[in-house]
């Protein structure tokens, strides 16, 4: 009976398995380029906090990161911090929040500015690192640009002085709509697609760890709990057997 | 039914070793319970050091500063209290600042790090009501602070005097001269 | 006098300890299944301690309240853990409690003498739906807001007086904050209801004793054992000996519980989702809702009902049926053994395609509805129906159908005819073959599960045991 039970287990468990391998296989419309995300990499992390503070903080808000949660995590020392990163006049216990007035913005932008600091979990880092290397030249467009990623985003491309002006080629479909094939450069930038790449990693990175700054915590406590846990059960299961010497289970 | 005999002493040592075992696990779990009541980054950022501009302090004045969302008193005392203040040591409980209610550099005759400047925290050692500033009395023996709820006195160095509910002198925070007119109250060193 | 006299003439300490631990007789031949009910006891304990503490640091306030999650995941320090433990607890509650139930389907302890173990814990499982829904609103994110939405609205199609229910519910037009402030009031209250059903469920099972694998009443069988010469000889007492075993089935839960909150809290999206990391904007609806994977059998119940005559309520009485039908199982049970052990194949083929229906249409309720996956749910819903609905007949023992028995099977054919019209009437798309199969496989069910052993031949049950086996 007791194989019985197992075998129900185990078909119930696959079962239960199914659906969410069946999940993950059904994707977006567009092939996105995965990355790997590397919170151990701190210095990755720490360009990636640069990037973001000089480049996303004048328009967007993080307001549930606060700076000096970031300078111990990422090992920026507080004095740094406080001389380089700090936006208007915050002090660094304070959150990540912008000078720039919502309302304005949304005048400006069309939109207001997202706050960015749960983006990464919004919309995944491959997401997020094909939409910083997917924009490209649009004269159809109001900002003059556009993105694979995210069709007629609102957003300029802030970083084309790095990546440079790219165009982008469409082919089409079997029913005729257009569908994304590749980039052609039409200027270079003051980084190679190499160093840019690199360096949208590390600001994705960043946005991940912003995302979820327990994360790099979390691992490491979850390690310690299951050592205990196996250490615990072990001594549990030895109980158990020396209590149930008494219980004759066959009759 | 099974009629071995059972092994008493094997039982016993496993059941203390899970008990034990046991209660590890269940303490590291009240840990994180119990560590999510202690203040949060929200409010020891809304208690980071506080600066204060005392250029425009005149002598006797009062100037009341918010730290960790307590009234902090910054006092400058006229060189007429200074005098004073020596003389009341007989009426008072603790005037040699024996007690820990002060930083070691304010722990002198007159608590504070420059003679003139006082910094105390405004609320009585009693049951944590604020004192009253009295600049009339502040060279008197009818005490510079009197607090309302329970009739507790101090001197203008927050010295408490006998008699009274409060059993010790006024707290005198962290402080630090940033430079000649700028105290950072909260913090022992300038580099917070 | 000893403390203990003074305290126990006062207070029956002693003597509940004996009744409900000590002295209470279980069935010694407890397997797997049986890990579920001390599991879910401890779940629920976990909910309110983590609960609790975070309704220290929640705010209520559609203008806080997502903010003040963040709040607790970053500045409180041990936020993130506790807030894990109990997005993740939430989740594993309805696991737990969804294997409780599997285990009482298959040994029949829900049969006579345990009908109203069963009510009570359908009860349960009820309220536990509603603070599970509760409390999905208080991160106040786009998934908590419109899937909030989307439920309160399923009371608006009830007639005459949906519109005002619903309004009721809400105390608004749409979800606001003043939503958001009551369903927290009721997220906080419900749990101290679950603890007094809990105590309710157990004094009931404690009356009547343990079920086990065997389906057998060991307080009929012989009596004496080491521990008393009164206790039914097949029972051991609860404490030592479940007491340990079940310390071990806690060790277990607790590996997979903590690797989910250490290592994957939003669990693919099943958990947590993603949309949830948006705040509520009552202008934009996410390209894509579902409700949180529990509530999806019933959600894909729910849609798979076309709406009809003007209104669309009849999916949400379909859905409403299909977990009201639960509480009948005692009465649609008619075998005359408890045990999945000793039923017919009827019941075993049934029960597994029950559990598969179930599963599917879970998995059908988190997906966006395409003409397959809507027939194929229209389908499953007709069998899981059809599982309650015939159970009369497939358990019977042929001659105990009676009417009430007839009656189900043909509400269980109307709506299976209703099926063959919505296949063949309203979804051209769908390609003929799987028109066919789902046609075929429900007469199949009608013949094979409802014609045959109700009034060819009964269901072959296999003779039960005196006593329990191992």
């Amino acid at each position: 009976m007791k194989t019985y039970a197992m075998r129900t287990l185990a078909i119930l468990s696959l079962l239960a398995l199914a659906p969410v391998s069946v999940h993950a296989a059904g994707g977006h419309g567009l092939d996105l380029e995965p990355m790997e995300v590397r919170l151990q990499d701190t210095r990755s992390l720490q360009n990636g906090a640069k990037i973001f503070v000089n480049y996303c903080l004048s328009c967007h808000s993080a307001k549930y990161q606060r700076y000096n949660r970031m300078a111990e995590d990422l090992q920026i020392p507080a004095d740094l911090v406080e001389q380089e990163m700090l936006v208007g006049d915050a002090k660094i216990g304070d959150p990540m929040t912008t000078t720039m007035p919502k309302d304005k913005a949304a005048e400006w932008f069309g939109v207001a500015p997202p706050d960015l600091t749960l983006v990464a979990r919004l919309r995944g880092a491959d997401w997020l690192y094909n939409y910083f290397k997917g924009f490209y030249v649009d004269e159809t467009t109001v900002s003059g640009w556009n993105n694979t990623v995210f069709p007629n985003v609102a957003m300029p491309h802030v970083l084309a002085e790095w990546q440079g002006r790219q165009r982008a080629v469409f082919g089409q479909d079997d029913h005729g709509n257009p569908v994304f094939e590749r980039f052609e450069q039409e200027t270079e930038g003051a980084m190679d697609a190499h160093e840019f790449d690199h360096a949208m990693q590390d600001l994705t990175n960043y946005l991940v760890y912003m995302g979820e700054p327990a994360r790099l915590k979390r691992v490491r406590y979850g390690m310690w709990v299951m050592l205990f846990l196996f250490a615990f059960g072990a001594l549990a299961y030895l109980l158990k057997k020396e209590y149930w010497r008494d219980v004759d289970v066959s009759h | 039914m099974t009629d071995e005999p059972v092994d008493h002493k094997r039982r016993r040592l496993l059941t203390i070793a899970t008990s034990g075992v046991g209660a590890v696990g269940a303490a590291a779990l009240v840990v994180p319970f119990a560590g999510s009541m202690v203040p949060s980054e929200k409010a020891k950022a809304a208690g980071a050091p506080v600066k204060v501009d005392i250029s425009n302090l005149e002598s006797g004045q009062q100037l009341t500063v918010e730290w960790r969302g307590k009234p902090v008193w910054i006092i400058r005392r006229s060189k007429e209290v200074l005098d004073f203040l020596p003389s009341m040591d007989g009426q008072l409980v603790d005037p040699g600042s024996e007690m820990a209610q002060q930083p070691d550099y304010a722990r002198n005759e007159l608590r504070s790090i420059r003679e003139e400047v006082v910094v105390l925290v405004g609320i009585c050692t009693h049951l944590g009501c604020s004192p009253k500033y009295r600049p009339e009395f502040a060279a008197t023996a009818e005490a510079a602070f009197l607090c309302a709820c329970h009739g507790s006195r101090f001197d203008l160095a927050g010295r408490v005097y006998k008699n009274v509910p409060a059993p010790k002198n006024l707290e005198v925070p962290p402080h630090v001269y940033t430079s000649d007119t700028e105290i950072l109250i909260g913090s022992d060193s300038e580099a917070a | 006098m000893s403390f203990n006299e003074w305290f126990n003439k006062r207070f029956p300490a002693d003597k509940m300890m004996r009744e409900h631990l000590t002295e209470y007789f279980a069935p010694k031949n407890f397997n797997f299944w049986y890990f579920f009910g001390s599991l879910a006891l401890m779940v629920l304990v976990l909910q309110i301690v983590t609960g609790v503490l975070l309704a220290m640091n929640y705010k209520p306030d559609a203008e806080l309240a997502f903010a003040s999650v963040e709040y607790i995941m970053r500045d409180v320090w041990g936020g993130w853990f506790v807030r894990y433990m109990h997005s993740t607890g939430a989740s594993f509650f309805f696991i737990v409690i969804y294997l409780h139930m599997f285990r009482g389907l298959l040994y029949g302890s829900y049969k006579n003498p345990r009908e109203l173990v069963w009510i009570f814990g359908m009860v349960i499982y009820i309220a536990m739906m509603a603070t599970a829904f509760f409390g999905y609103l208080l991160p106040w994110g786009q998934m908590s807001y419109w899937g909030a939405q989307v439920i309160v609205n399923l009371f608006e199609t009830l007639p005459i007086i949906g519109g005002a229910l619903s309004e009721w519910i809400r105390g608004d037009y749409v979800i606001s904050d003043i939503t958001l402030n009551r369903f927290y009031a009721f997220h906080y209250l419900i749990p101290f209801i679950l603890v007094a059903l809990v105590v309710l469920h157990i004094i009931a099972l404690h009356e009547t004793g343990s079920n086990n694998p065997d389906g057998v009443e060991i307080k009929k069988g012989p009596k004496g054992n080491r521990w008393s010469k009164d206790a039914p000889a097949d029972g051991i007492p609860f404490h030592p000996y479940y007491t340990v075993k079940d310390l071990l089935g806690v060790v277990v839960f607790l590996v997979f519980f903590f690797a989910v909150v250490f290592f994957f809290p939003e669990m693919g999206g099943y958990f947590i989702e993603a949309p949830n990391f948006e705040p509520a904007n009552p202008l934009k609806t996410p390209e894509h809702i579902a409700p949180v994977w529990y509530f999806t059998p019933y959600y894909a119940i729910l849609r798979a009902v076309p709406s009809f005559a003007g209104t669309q309520v009849w999916g949400v009485l379909a859905m409403g049926a299909a977990i009201v039908l639960f509480f009948f199982l005692p009465w649609l049970d008619r075998s005359p053994v408890k045990s999945v052990r000793y039923k017919g194949p009827s019941t075993k083929v049934f029960l597994a395609i029950f559990v598969v229906t179930f599963l599917v249409l879970g998995w059908l309720g988190t997906e966006a509805p395409s003409v397959e996956l809507t027939a194929m749910a229209q389908f499953l819903t007709v069998v899981y129906f059809l599982f309650f609905l015939l159970m009369p007949c497939y358990s019977g023992t042929g001659d105990n159908l009676g009417f009430s028995g007839f009656l189900l099977f043909v509400i269980g054919l109307l709506m299976s005819l209703g099926l063959f019209y919505l296949l063949w009437g309203e979804t051209p798309d769908l390609s003929t073959a799987m028109k066919w199969f789902y046609t075929l496989v429900t007469i199949a069910i009608l013949f094979f599960l409802g014609v045959k052993p109700g009034w060819i031949r009964a269901d072959a049950i296999k003779p039960v045991p005196e006593r329990v086996t191992g």
